[in-house]
């Protein structure tokens, strides 16, 4: 019981990891993109919304990752180091 | 019935387009994240693909295609962006440091079992492209009455690109760690969009050419954003002294 509690534990870890990562806007944004790419696409094309998505979130998720260094913090965790 | 000749050619040239996304994807995460995993991955997704194939056959065409491209585009997607981001971050403060940096500061897996994460990505790669492939030869192959011409086009392509992927790797390995996480980030990134919309039922302008838009797009986006980091930190350092 205890091998089969710690297994999916594991194997919440791995996706929670896998998908959120150590930003989980950028798994949010991209769950928002294909659910508005759904939407619009049956007022016409929407093929833009993700690439779209993507330029920003890449912008906005470097800002987002260097801010432990502005605010002095000096953590890395969430920079280069990744 | 069509002739030999083309429906070879046919199946061939349309497969090499399915192999070569498979082939860069686990050719990018092996040298990245390690290759045990990584070909394990790739090796378990062959295994599942032939079950399903041997098992479907002609009947393979009753897969939903769209579901299984929506939900490993938007996976592949996701993780991508992680890796993208991180890739902007580290040749921004690194530039193309080169492949002495240390083990904990680069993706590459150390521990003693499974890197899971490698054998997801390569797994999931190898089995939607695989079966791509697999759709492309029962299409053309059936329709043509040429089933057996088909398998063999389709697997020539596996073959020749899995070859070049694989003569490939003693140069990709020795990409600076940095720029590698970058490249496969994008690429995944590429991929993931491509595939998810697609799996969307929504069509891309110039088809599979919009991979190459995405891509061109992409590593643009990566550029500016270094040029911007790398601006801002000639800025900042005066003012730390």
């Amino acid at each position: 019981m205890h091998r089969l509690v710690s297994w999916v534990v594991g194997f919440g870890r791995f996706w929670y990891r896998f998908i959120i990562g150590d930003d989980w806007t950028l798994a949010a944004a991209v769950a928002a993109a294909l659910i508005l790419t759904r939407v619009l696409s049956a007022r016409g094309a929407a093929w833009w919304l993700v690439p779209l998505t993507v330029v920003i979130m890449v912008r906005v998720g470097v800002q987002r990752a260097r801010r432990p260094y502005a605010a002095g913090a000096g953590s890395a965790s969430n920079t280069a180091s990744g | 019935m069509t002739g030999v000749v083309p429906v070879l050619i046919t199946t061939f040239l349309a497969s090499t387009v399915e192999a070569i996304e498979m082939v860069t994807i686990v050719v990018g995460v092996g040298a990245t994240r390690g290759w045990r995993s990584t070909l394990l991955g790739a090796g378990a997704g062959f295994l599942v693909l032939a079950v399903v194939v041997a098992v479907l056959g002609v009947a393979l065409s009753a897969i939903p295609i769209s579901q299984l491209r929506l939900v490993v585009g938007a996976l592949l997607l996701v993780f991508g962006l992680q890796w993208f981001r991180k890739g902007v971050m580290r040749v921004a403060a690194r530039g193309l440091a080169g492949t002495q940096v240390a083990a904990e500061q680069a993706e590459v897996w150390t521990g003693d079992g499974v890197d899971w994460t490698a054998f997801v990505l390569a797994f999931k790669g190898v089995l939607l492209e695989g079966l791509e492939v697999a759709f492309i030869v029962v299409s053309f192959g059936a329709n043509a009455n040429q089933l057996g011409v088909a398998v063999i086009g389709g697997a020539a392509a596996l073959a020749v690109v899995g070859a070049v992927g694989a003569a490939l790797k003693p140069i990709v390995i020795r990409i600076p760690r940095s720029l590698l996480q970058l490249v496969v980030g994008i690429l995944l990134t590429t991929f993931g969009s491509f595939w998810a919309v697609e799996g969307l039922g929504v069509d891309w302008p110039a088809g599979d050419g919009a991979i190459l838009g995405l891509l061109g797009l992409y590593v643009l986006t990566a550029v500016t954003n270094i040029a911007i980091e790398r601006r801002r930190a000639v800025v900042l350092k005066p003012a730390r002294l």
